[in-house]
């Protein structure tokens, strides 16, 4: 890792810190008050806050993941740095597209 | 009077990266340290046995080996510390080339340490005034948290991500580069900052903390590596070093 995925890597973890934990309260407050799917939906259902909210999540965590595993990669298989970046980087587009379909899903459904 | 009491059985590895251990008994005796043992085989049962030493107090860092599986200072390690069971296995240091027997070529380690450029850079001539640094400033004790290393490569062998990672420079050379990053005296701060910004610097840590644990001086080279991955996070963001 160099100082520029360090640094990519420290802040993402810092964008998804606070993230994560509203997002296990928000699954502790729907799962306390009984909601189902259908209750969810209609809350999440065209709202840029939630979208915003979580694609903000997926783009934190497809950047943050895809450097982790160009790590894993560089030092457990003979690959040389440079394949191991395009196989993250690769690695890293295909968790953000399932992360927007996902959302997608959740606020335009 | 004789001090022996009864014998050890010593695991002796014997080659180079392939070889095998071989056993020798040894008289056990008081104060007894690795070093002595080893000393022992070559005197007295084995000749053609290759291995490093110097001072012999833990002073010079030449004879660190791996003593029942884990780095050590053969001359400051006392055998009743680490052979309770009566046996003993001495091997060279890992992450390191063996030539022979117990003997590592350490160049690959001196390489890495002028690779995090090492080196102090002056920035004075002998004409000029001795430079004033009060000794407990913050960076002079930063500084002096790293300077008793002593490049015996105990960390070296004992550290994962140079184990997994052939390119990374290892703590030794890292705790030297934070040393030097806060002297005061040194100029070599831009050029030291970028080379261990790069593959193999010190974001290859992963910060298990081995070295820390291993190291005989009592260093702690974890923290001089968290150090440098502040510094150069600063560095990089100022705009000071590239990527």
């Amino acid at each position: 890792m160099n100082v520029r995925l360090y640094i990519w890597q420290r802040a993402t973890a810092a964008v998804m810190a606070p993230l994560v934990l509203v997002h296990i309260a928000v699954i502790f407050y729907a799962t306390h008050q009984g909601m189902t799917a259908e209750d969810i939906l209609s809350r999440t259902h065209g709202s840029i806050a939630w979208a915003a909210y979580y694609g903000l999540f997926v783009a934190a965590a497809a950047i943050h993941a895809s450097i982790g595993l160009r790590n894993i990669l560089a030092e457990w298989l003979p690959l040389m740095e440079r394949r191991a970046g395009r196989y993250a980087v690769g690695f890293g587009i295909f968790l953000f597209a399932l992360g927007l379909r996902a959302v997608a899903a959740v606020v335009l459904s | 009077m004789s001090d022996t009491h009864s014998e050890l059985s010593v695991s002796v590895w014997r080659g180079a990266r392939e070889g095998h251990y071989q056993t020798y008994t040894v008289p056990q005796r008081e104060s007894q340290t690795v070093l002595d043992v080893v000393t022992f085989v070559q005197r007295h049962l084995d000749p053609t046995l290759s291995y490093r030493f110097a001072c012999r107090v833990g002073v010079c860092g030449s004879c660190a080996m791996t003593v029942n599986g884990r780095p050590r200072w053969t001359c400051r390690t006392h055998v009743s510390k680490v052979a309770g069971d009566g046996r003993l296995e001495v091997g060279p240091l890992e992450n390191l080339p063996v030539i022979k027997d117990l003997t590592t070529d350490m160049e690959a380690f001196f390489e890495k340490w002028q690779q995090a450029k090492g080196t102090f850079v002056p920035t004075r001539t002998r004409h000029d005034a001795i430079a004033q640094i009060r000794p407990d400033s913050p960076k002079r004790s930063a500084a002096d948290a790293g300077i008793e290393c002593i490049n015996c490569g105990v960390c070296y062998a004992g550290c994962d991500t140079v184990r997994w990672n052939s390119d990374y420079f290892g703590p030794a050379a890292l705790t030297r580069a934070w040393t030097l990053v806060n002297d005061e005296r040194d100029g070599g701060n831009a050029a030291r900052l970028q080379a261990i910004s790069a593959w193999g610097g010190c974001h290859a840590c992963h910060s298990h903390q081995t070295c820390q644990e291993l190291c005989p001086q009592a260093l702690n080279p974890t923290a001089s590596i968290a150090g440098l991955k502040r510094r150069t996070a600063a560095a990089y963001l100022k705009g000071e070093i590239t990527a």
